[in-house]
């Protein structure tokens, strides 16, 4: 025990300590949902302004390509006297090796690139986000089903199984077909994501109170469940669009993707790599642009999680 | 009333034996960097630590109790920092040493105690790896020598067979065993200052008892003194003898613990002593049944010695007998177990009364309170609400038993839907039961916030921008709505610091009086038992062990288990504010 | 732990099957003659037509074809390429290569992406940490052919340093550049993997534990923070594997290397469909066995797997 040592005594000052009303609200600070939170914070930031303009740019380069360039990207537009000539007044990219403008046919084929893209991740997306819910959700031997299938196609890497499909399935080679095949073997990454913040959010307090009320299980589920398992399920969306527009290239360079007609940054690189040592130039115009398109939505994507994740948000 | 005494300056001889404290700090500043600028935790905070005495630092959460401690050792996160004042330390200033001298301090001169077990200890590493290698960081011990000792070090903190266990993880462990081990890590080096944070708040309170007596006797032994941050005043009355309050990062109050708890002079420390739960605390009363006026209750708690007995005596409105609850576990491999989680646990609650259900953790409590709302299912014997059976309660009437039976859950962060607006959340009920109009909706959600007082512009907010506290008293809000007979409050105040805690206990007494309602309120503290039950029934592993009314059960406890939860309460028997 | 095995190895049963299944019915279930799907506008004779017939059996209703196939797969018989060289052999001989590559790109993609990692996480902010994660980026935004061809043309045509194809007996010092091209995506991904992983073990509470048990820096890092951060890293390599292989088939498309990616390359280029699809079926069956692998890993690695209470 210890000594009989005298303790002093201290209180502080009142003036010092002012003891505030205990546990009330700050009615001087605006309401915000979750929602208001993250894009207060994305707006802050450079980064998302870049990222957005980018993707404007590109989408409306994408729907009218004719507001940037006068010229086709090809047929009437080429002329094979001018093969692999470089840059000149009008032409800054310069020439392929039919003779026509490097320039509008990168304009032009943002359009083939963006629709892939666009439209195997929204299937994808949808037929992940539906899938990994209800198997999350609900549970048990649904849940043991669909997860072993969702392991099926998961076990197909995406390009391996895209060039199975390309090569060999007779239903001709297009953006949509394309597409599909590329949401076919992507939803199961989708649904596994969903799948896990669904378990996790079905186990939280509101979601039994809900039940307690009365609220039926489907109604737990669409109301509160998938709104709060929303955040994860965007990120990889925006994540997906930029690998899916690069398994696009990845098929056209090999030559299972789009068909040589079309106009696509793919093809054009493809083409680009017999002429590589007089022009290198053509390689580095498609592949650049759709570096920047695919950067552009990585970053968003980044962005977009870095503001609904309150652990990363406190550490910046 | 000796308000406003200013701290006498460093002489470390605050009359007596000329003893140069171990501890001396100095209007100590702590600032952490946000995305709001530089936000100041701490600021001015001096106090002193004499080897062989031990030093309480209590507060609520935001005090800056913890980021006090962690600042001392340099353990603060990488946006904090020391911005101004000192902490000598056996003559060192430790927040100018060079961090070679700290890392050699820290284990060795001063320990550090951890509040979670579960997160504090590596889950990829065995506890044998992990208790080594702090002895090899802090002496010249190395292989079989340290190994040896790390033997010695699990042993001492109390942990039996420490031999195998060494080999074992983390997560085999249960909660006590962890806390041991990092204990004895603490101590392993036998050092001259001990920090421990919040050492058993996770525990169950007889584990707790045992633990920090188990500590006394290794500090004693070996001369530490302990440095406790803590928010149980009673862990500080009983095992510290000086004691610093804490309040929104600065000093409020510095002395004699029992002096201070005995004699509060600052408002704060009034406060938080005058809320403080214990065995001495009485039945909350309302204003309504002492003088017949509502009262405003966001006052301060005034636990009021209680009235005579009531009238005559109401019937039972919740009937429990033999209620079993099996679940089959799966224990590794294709086999399932049956687990009883409750077993043939009965009891009566009358109508417009308390009955507290307590329990440590695997009391089974908590499922019988998930029955009684017909979230999980009854395996055998009845539960009645009103007369009618719960069990076999008709399915098309299920929506009226949800309106007359609401709960109300312990983690406030986690019951209301963070998505949705308050207003929104409050309505849910109103709207699943097909009640009222948007617009009488809307009104109905202006009563219920008056009612739980909370202004009305909270319906538009969002559950982020609020408090624990205030959360809470949402989800009793919206647990009202439907005017319900029965409210089950499971640790419903459990996560609430004490202040804001008092508060929401007042309301619910309030609330009870007004309306007339039934609590089922399920808690593992006895102390908050004793203001707001007029029955108990204390439960372990399933089964009851004793019931009766609260006067009884803490005056007259009949069974040993009960005696021990009442006697492992902290600073049980000490007279707060006497 | 032995649980936790029979359980996997159970889950993989039906997926094995499942994909397998899927793969024949993508070739030989879909409307029309599979011949003409199989090799497009390039029919080889009819001497080989009739040979296909016959391995595939398919006079035979889908399914019987079908278990027929997986039959021969576990007999180690692939059918034919359209060479009529039987697609084992094809395999046995372009294995060992694709295997050295794939070897090269998981070393530099680990070692680099870890260390690199490890190192940005450990310093969040400033100028080297977010010069870092753009390189990342821009490693996964760039197709890994066009990284590909870059490191050829630089590489091979305007700095001399390699040759611009690799020899047929690839060698591992010529592997060098293209297992650094095939390794540029998955390199980026951990790199970002296990600076996010390292970035939130930093403030974990066992960190802290670790520091004030009186710990030097470099062992709280090596040991504690290190260690656990490379758990999700290790699962990452899993799915990984399958980018590796896509990736392969373009890097040694591009580098003429004679390995499983330049045989499945040329196949598709000159309209071979059976070899496309045996190597790609054998390819799948590698995925989930390096899969089940890596969960054992996983449960290696973590402790609260093995040991579940």
């Amino acid at each position: 025990m210890p000594s009989n040592r005298h303790i002093e005594r201290y209180v502080a000052p009142i003036e010092e300590t002012p003891v505030a009303a205990v546990d009330a609200v700050d009615e001087t600070q605006k309401a915000s949902s979750v929602w208001l939170d993250a894009w207060k914070d994305m707006r802050g930031r450079w980064l998302t302004w870049v990222c957005l303009v980018l993707i404007v740019v590109i989408v409306v380069v994408a729907l009218v390509p004719g507001l940037f360039t006068g010229m086709n990207p090809a047929g009437s537009s080429c002329n094979l006297g001018k093969s692999l000539d470089p840059p000149s007044a009008g032409h800054p990219f310069g020439f392929n090796k039919q003779g026509c403008d490097v320039y509008t046919r990168i304009l032009y084929g943002t359009r083939s690139s963006l629709i892939v893209g666009l439209v195997a991740t929204v299937l994808a997306t949808l037929i992940g986000a539906v899938i990994g819910a209800i198997a999350g959700y609900y549970g048990g031997w649904l849940d043991s089903v669909v997860s072993r299938l969702g392991d099926i196609f998961f076990a197909i890497p995406t390009v391996l199984g895209a060039i199975v499909v390309m090569q060999v399935v007779p239903w001709g080679r297009n953006a949509i077909t394309l597409a599909i095949t590329l949401a076919v073997f992507g939803w199961p990454q989708v649904a596994r994501i969903m799948r896990g913040a669904v378990l996790s959010s079905k186990q939280a307090d509101f979601v039994t109170a809900s039940t307690a009320l009365g609220v039926s299980r489907g109604r737990n589920l669409l109301r509160h469940v998938v709104p709060n398992s929303l955040a994860p399920v965007i990120v990889i969306a925006t994540v997906s669009l930029g690998t899916f527009i690069v398994a696009e290239a990845t098929l056209s360079f090999l030559g299972v993707g789009l068909p040589p007609e079309t106009v696509s940054w793919g093809v054009d690189i493809s083409d680009a790599q017999a002429v590589i040592r007089v022009a290198p130039n053509l390689l580095f115009y498609p592949a650049a642009a759709l570096a920047v398109t695919v950067l552009s939505f990585l970053l968003l994507g980044d962005v977009v999680r870095d503001a609904l994740d309150p652990k990363a948000r406190a550490r910046r | 009333m000796t308000q406003g005494t200013t701290m006498t300056q460093p002489s470390g001889i605050p009359g007596g034996t000329g003893e140069t404290p171990l501890l001396q700090v100095r209007d100590l500043e702590v600032t952490f960097k946000t995305v709001n600028g530089d936000v100041p935790a701490v600021r001015g905070v001096s106090f002193d630590l004499f080897p062989g005495e031990n030093l309480a630092i209590v507060g609520e959460s935001g005090s800056g109790k913890s980021t006090t401690a962690t600042a001392i050792l340099d353990l603060l996160a990488s946006n904090g920092r020391v911005s101004g004042g000192s902490a000598l330390f056996d003559g060192k200033d430790l927040t100018k040493v060079s961090r070679k001298e700290m890392v050699r301090i820290r284990g060795r001169e001063i320990g550090y105690v951890p509040q979670d077990p579960m997160s504090n200890l590596n889950p990829v590493w065995n506890i044998g790896f992990q208790v080594r290698e702090t002895i090899e960081a802090n002496s010249d011990l190395r292989g079989k020598a340290a190994k040896a000792r790390a033997v010695e070090v699990l042993e001492e903190a109390g942990l039996t067979d420490p031999g195998s266990r060494m080999r074992q993880y983390p997560n085999q462990f249960s909660g006590g065993m962890r806390q041991r081990v990092l204990i004895g890590i603490g101590m392993s080096a036998r050092p001259k200052l001990l920090v421990a944070d919040e050492p058993t708040s996770a525990l169950d309170v007889t584990v707790q008892r045992r633990i920090l007596d188990h500590l006394a006797t290794l500090t004693s032994e070996y001369g530490t003194s302990v440095m406790f941050i803590t928010h149980d005043l009673g862990l500080a009355a009983e095992r510290a003898e000086r004691l610093v309050v804490m309040y929104k990062g600065q000093v409020v109050e510095y002395g004699d613990s029992k002096e201070i708890l005995a004699d509060p002079r600052h408002p704060y420390t009034q406060r938080l002593v005058a809320a403080a739960p214990s065995l001495a605390s009485r039945r909350i009363q309302t204003q309504v049944e002492k003088s017949g006026v509502a009262a405003d209750p966001l006052g301060d708690v005034e636990p009021v010695v209680q009235a005579a007995e009531a009238e005559a005596k109401p019937e039972a409105l919740i009937k429990v007998t033999g209620v079993t609850k099996v679940y089959d576990i799966r224990t590794g491999g294709l086999k399932k177990t049956p687990f009883k989680a409750v077993d043939n646990v009965s009891f009566e609650v009358p109508k417009g009364t308390t009955m507290a259900i307590v329990g440590e953790s695997g009391s089974g409590k908590s499922t019988i309170a998930k029955m009684f709302l017909k979230l999980e299912d009854i395996t055998s014997g009845t539960m009645t609400f009103d007369g009618q059976d719960v069990g076999s309660w008709p399915r098309r009437k299920l929506l009226e038993f949800r309106r007359r039976v609401q709960p109300v859950f312990q983690d406030p962060y986690g019951t209301l839907d963070p998505m949705r607006s308050i207003g929104t959340s409050i309505a849910e009920p109103l709207v699943t039961h097909g009640i009222g109009t948007k617009a009488s909706r809307q009104k109905t959600v202006r009563e219920l916030l008056d009612q739980v007082s909370l202004p009305s512009s909270t319906a538009n907010r969002y559950p982020g921008e609020l408090s624990g506290g205030q959360r809470q008293r949402i989800a009793i809000a919206r647990a009202l709505a439907l005017k319900p007979d029965v409210l089950v409050l499971d640790e419903a105040v459990s996560a609430l610091d004490v202040l804001v805690q008092g508060q929401v206990l007042n309301l619910l007494a309030e609330l009870q009086s007004e309306l007339g309602l039934t609590y089922l309120f399920i808690t593992h503290d006895l102390a908050v038992v004793r203001m707001v039950a007029d029955h108990v029934t204390v439960m372990r592993q399933g089964q009851v062990v004793e019931a009766a009314s609260t006067d009884e059960v803490f005056e007259n406890p009949k069974e040993q288990y009960t005696r021990d939860l009442l006697e492992a309460i902290p600073g049980g028997d000490f007279v707060f504010g006497a | 732990m032995l649980w936790y095995i029979g359980r996997r190895l159970l889950q993989l049963i039906p997926v094995f099957f499942g994909a397998t299944l899927l793969i024949y019915l993508m070739v030989f279930a879909m409307p029309g003659d599979p011949i003409a799907a199989l090799f497009g506008d390039h029919p080889p004779a009819p001497a080989v037509i009739e040979q296909i017939r016959h391995e595939y059996h398919l006079d035979q209703p889908v399914i019987v074809q079908y278990l027929l196939w997986i039959g021969g797969v576990f007999k180690g018989d692939f059918g034919t390429t359209f060479t009529g060289q039987p697609v084992s052999a094809a395999m046995a001989q372009a294995f060992p290569i694709t295997a050295r590559l794939a070897v090269l790109a998981l070393l530099f993609e680990g070692v680099i992406g870890i260390l690199v990692g490890l190192w940005a996480g450990l310093r969040k902010g400033g100028i080297l940490d977010n010069g870092a994660l753009f390189v990342s980026l821009l490693l996964i935004s760039v197709p890994t052919f066009v990284i590909g061809f870059v490191a050829q043309y630089l590489f091979g045509i305007k700095w001399h340093i390699i040759r611009t194809t690799v020899s047929s007996a690839a060698p591992w010092d010529e592997l060098i550049v293209p297992a650094l091209v095939l390794a540029s995506v998955s390199l980026a991904n951990i790199l970002r993997l296990t600076r996010a992983s390292v970035a939130e073990n930093v403030g974990a509470d066992f960190v802290r534990t670790a520091t004030a048990k009186g710990l030097g820096r470099r062992r709280v890092i090596g040991v504690h923070i290190l260690r656990n951060s490379l758990i999700p890293v290790v699962t990452y390599l899993g799915t990984d594997l399958g980018n590796l292989m896509v990736g392969a088939i373009v890097t040694e498309g591009i580098f003429n290397i004679h390995g499983v990616g330049g045989t499945v390359y040329r196949a598709v280029q000159t309209g071979d469909g059976p070899t496309v699809v045996s190597f790609v079926a054998i390819m799948v069956i590698i995925f989930m066995l390096a899969n089940l692998l890596v969960d054992l890993l996983y449960a290696v690695l973590d402790p609260r797997i093995r040991y579940a209470k």
